[in-house]
């Protein structure tokens, strides 16, 4: 019993709130469901790179791919992920106007990519290259398809945010709200640089 | 379901009524009847009835089993058409594997690992009720489809393009592909909640090498299906795009590579194996101790092993699949790191042997099945080993021999360890003991009826009988000790008197149910902290949050060293240290509320699944739901605010908030 009667002298409260990572709880979560999405964009990309070359039917890659407007698309969004440091940062020193303009422009940012992804993809299939017509077009369309989905989520999540942020709904801390949005965001964005690597500027 | 109790000042849970809306609806707070199952957050609950929908799953797979033997026993069997028997063993093996084995390894992770680290919950609690929802939303899918066009029948690793909508032209396969989809999802959230609660939320002074082994194998199985699960999800989205929207990924007259599914599905496939294994290696390096007396021998190297068996499996999938040609410095490195990963395996089972070696054995029915998985599943492990030999591999792949060695490690691994769970556990889950002359009855028809069930599948295997047919003939039996119809009846009684063993369980827990004793406090004099609490639990889990000085913790606040004799001496009983706490219980604790959008937002995912088989305006709706939900979801705070508390709180104590995301 005398062991006992320590634990109750030093259980101290205020360590209640510490976790034992130092990280807390909703980013340790984001980082492990961004550790997975990593395995299920390289699932995709493996496809696409086994099937890349076989176009029984169809257009092949360098003919249809417009790489001067695609890298204009891919700047856009790589500048996005700037204006999400400024939004996290401003979020950081709790400029809430500020951590509002700078998310707003990152949704708009975004979804200037999406659009641009869509135009894309109804030039291709004007130019003949269908979801079922080669496997090259199938793997193209899932893997391009499920990285502009997540933008599109992340598009979501920012627009949300602002909103919640201007109810003062927000639950938790808003900044590290804003930069676990921030991560995702990030990681979409690194992830396009990969596919804009792999499938547009290695030639096939 | 009560939100906030004071445990110092008396145990009356405070009733509770929302004053605040969050989106659309306040939040429920009943705390009677089915609403508080169907709202909860509480880990237990959603632990039990995580255990109780893999245990109906268990019977459904179980009756498949049975089936199929029923068709295999007599020589042209009359009982299933082939088209049934194929949908038969998919289902089984995907019920056992999707709905029984994850799911009831999830129930003992949901209930006992909170308990075991000294949390008051785990660290997403809405998002844990979402996991179990999604589950049972996924289970349903997949049965579903027995009514609805019949079931899926590629076999549970659904090769394509023999999954494609040429050779599986029913709707089978696409219910398949979305309910696992819908599990996958399921068990992703599931996996990154537990990390988030093991690496974060631990009782102070719990370090990493102080914590239970069964915590140990569970946060090494959440990195499996982590990093796992992704990659079957891409298998499936892309047959699923085959079957329902015409893509080419499997369609080989285009020149797609079929051994594209193999990989990926094979890539999640065998870290699934240890997945399934690793939960029940946890339990019996809890029960092993407890009944033997001893702590566990080589804490450390058991821990380590567990952590390399998990990283060597991802490096070992090819091994399934060196019938298909892969070429051979494919085949002899995925065949020496198959033989290599049976050493830390190995090196579990001498550290269990060397726990009871000089032990005190006390047999209980907890214990029998704990030693009856150490042998079984040694049996299963060495005709592994056999198989990662490559040339040996080619004449056993797709034979009976592969049949018994999966189930003497599934079986006579994996599911002795749960039954070894569920009699250790179940006095501290309910407060009643299971009856051990019963336990006894379970636990000898099982063995001896896993052992002519899966036994005799080693000779029929060898002797050429393939898997997955649904008939064999006399004409082609053999003759003398090798005749296939000899053996194969054996199996098939086997089987029964196996279905009998499970029964007496089910019996077993009716009976203890109705019976009015109640279970001692800590009846096996246990090592763990999660006795160091009433049984069954307060909502709450532990009155103060234990401060932990080493492994074993409850052991060694029971137990301390007499100097002279060197031996462990008892000072305090189980009763002593709960009372102890009591008294030392902190003022306030906030729990997680209850909440209505885990279950809406599931319901939604299905409709939106399901969509991809009875079109769009089913998906229009099921997305608007989950969307519904999700807003819902966000503007509710895990923890009610203080506005939604009555009465208020003014006696003037500080509040206390228990950790909890």
């Amino acid at each position: 019993m005398a062991e006992t009667a320590t634990h109750t002298a030093d259980h101290a409260s205020e360590h209640a709130h510490e976790t034992s990572t130092g990280l807390t709880n909703n980013k340790l979560a984001m980082w492990l469901f961004l550790g997975s999405e990593c395995l299920l964009f390289g699932g995709l990309i493996s496809t696409y790179m086994l099937y890349r070359g076989r176009i029984s039917d169809g257009p092949h890659p360098m003919a249809i791919f417009d790489i001067p407007f695609t890298s204009v698309s891919s700047f856009v969004l790589l500048m996005s992920s700037l204006t999400m440091v400024l939004a996290v940062t401003s979020a950081q020193r709790g400029d809430d106007s500020r951590t509002n303009l700078w998310l707003t422009v990152t949704a708009v940012l975004g979804a200037t990519f999406v659009g641009g992804q869509i135009y894309e993809f109804t030039a291709f299939v004007r130019e003949g290259l269908g979801f079922s017509t080669s496997l090259f077009g199938s793997s193209f369309y899932t893997l391009t398809g499920f990285h502009g989905i997540h933008v599109t989520v992340g598009v979501l999540m920012l627009l949300s945010t602002v909103g919640i942020i201007r109810k003062n709904k927000i639950t938790g801390n808003k900044a590290e709200v804003v930069e676990i949005v921030g991560l995702y965001w990030h990681f979409v964005d690194v992830v396009w640089i990969i596919i804009f690597t792999l499938v547009y500027l290695i030639p096939s | 379901m009560a939100i906030i109790e004071r445990p110092g000042t008396g145990t009356t849970p405070v009733v509770v009524t929302p004053q605040q809306t969050f989106g659309a609806v306040k939040r429920p707070v009943q705390t009677k009847g089915w609403r508080e199952w169907l709202f909860t957050v509480d880990h237990k609950k959603i632990g039990i009835m995580y255990g109780v929908v893999a245990m109906v799953f268990f019977i459904i797979g179980g009756v498949e089993a049975l089936l199929i033997r029923l068709q295999l026993a007599m020589p042209d069997g009359q009982i299933l058409s082939a088209d049934k028997y194929n949908q038969m063993f998919t289902m089984h093996a995907t019920t056992m594997v999707f709905l029984f084995a994850m799911p009831m390894a999830a129930a003992f992770a949901n209930y006992f690992l909170p308990l075991q680290i000294g949390a008051r919950d785990v660290a997403f609690p809405r998002i844990n009720a979402l996991s179990l929802w999604l589950l049972i939303i996924g289970g349903l899918v997949l049965n579903a489809s027995w009514f609805l066009g019949g079931a899926a029948d590629g076999g549970w690793f659904m090769y394509a393009p023999n999954s494609g909508p040429i050779f599986s032209p029913s709707n089978g396969v696409d219910f398949w592909v979305i309910g696992l989809q819908i599990t996958g999802v399921a068990s992703l959230l599931g996996s990154i909640n537990l990390i988030v609660t093991v690496l974060n939320m631990r009782a102070p002074g719990m370090s990493l090498m102080k914590m239970p082994v069964f915590t140990w194998m569970i946060l090494v199985v959440q990195f499996l299906l982590v990093f796992s699960l992704p990659v079957i999800t891409v298998a499936l989205v892309l047959l699923m795009l085959q079957r329902s929207y015409g893509a080419t990924f499997f369609d080989v007259s285009q020149g797609a590579d079929p051994l594209l599914w193999q990989h990926l599905f094979w890539i999640f496939g065998h870290p699934e194996v240890y997945v399934l294994i690793l939960p029940a290696f946890g339990i019996i390096s809890e029960v092993l101790p407890t009944f033997a007396r001893k702590p566990l021998f080589g804490y450390p190297f058991v821990v380590f092993s567990g952590a390399s068996i998990g990283l060597v499996g991802f490096g070992v999938w090819a091994h399934h699949m060196f019938a298909s040609g892969l070429g051979p410095v494919s085949v002899a490195v995925f065949s020496v790191a198959t033989m290599a990963i049976a050493i830390p395996t190995g090196v579990k089972i001498f550290n269990w042997l060397l726990t009871m070696w000089g032990g005190k054995i006390w047999y209980t029915t907890a214990m029998n099945f704990a030693i009856g998985l150490v042998v079984l599943f040694t049996i299963g492990g060495l005709s592994g080993v056999t198989h990662s030999v490559a040339p040996s591999d080619t004449q056993q792949t797709d034979t009976y021999y592969i049949v018994a060695h999966f189930h003497y490690v599934l079986f006579g691994g994996m599911v002795f360890g749960l039954f070894s769970g569920f009699y250790y556990w179940w006095p501290k889950v309910f407060g009643k003991m299971l009856n051990e002359k019963l336990g006894a009855w379970n636990f000898w028809f099982m063995v001896i009826g896993m052992n002519l069930t899966f036994g005799p599948m080693h000779i029929l295997g060898l002797q050429g009988q393939p898997r997955r047919m649904y008939v064999w003939t006399e004409a082609r039996a053999g003759e003398g000790f090798f005749n296939l119809g000899f053996w194969n009846m054996v199996a098939s009684v086997g089987s029964f008197i196996l279905a009998v063993g499970v029964l007496f369980f089910l019996i077993n827990v009716v009976v203890t149910a109705r019976s009015k004793q109640q279970a001692p406090l800590d009846p096996w004099d246990a090592r763990t902290l999660e006795w160091l609490t009433t049984s069954p639990p307060k909502e709450h889990n532990f009155d103060r949050i234990p401060v932990v000085h080493h492994l074993d913790e409850f052991f060694h606040r029971k137990y301390e060293e007499d100097t002279a004799t060197h031996t462990m001496k008892k000072v305090a009983e189980g009763e002593d240290l709960v009372r102890a706490e009591e008294e030392g219980a902190d003022a306030h604790i906030h729990l997680p509320s209850p909440s209505y959008w885990p279950i809406v937002l599931s319901v939604g995912v299905g409709l939106l699944g399901l969509g991809t088989i009875y079109g769009v305006p089913m998906i229009v709706i099921g997305f608007a739901i989950t969307l519904f939900a999700s807003y819902g979801w966000i503007l509710e705070p895990s923890v009610a605010e203080e506005i939604d508390f009555e009465p208020s709180d003014n006696d003037g104590n500080t509040k206390e908030i228990a950790p909890l995301g």
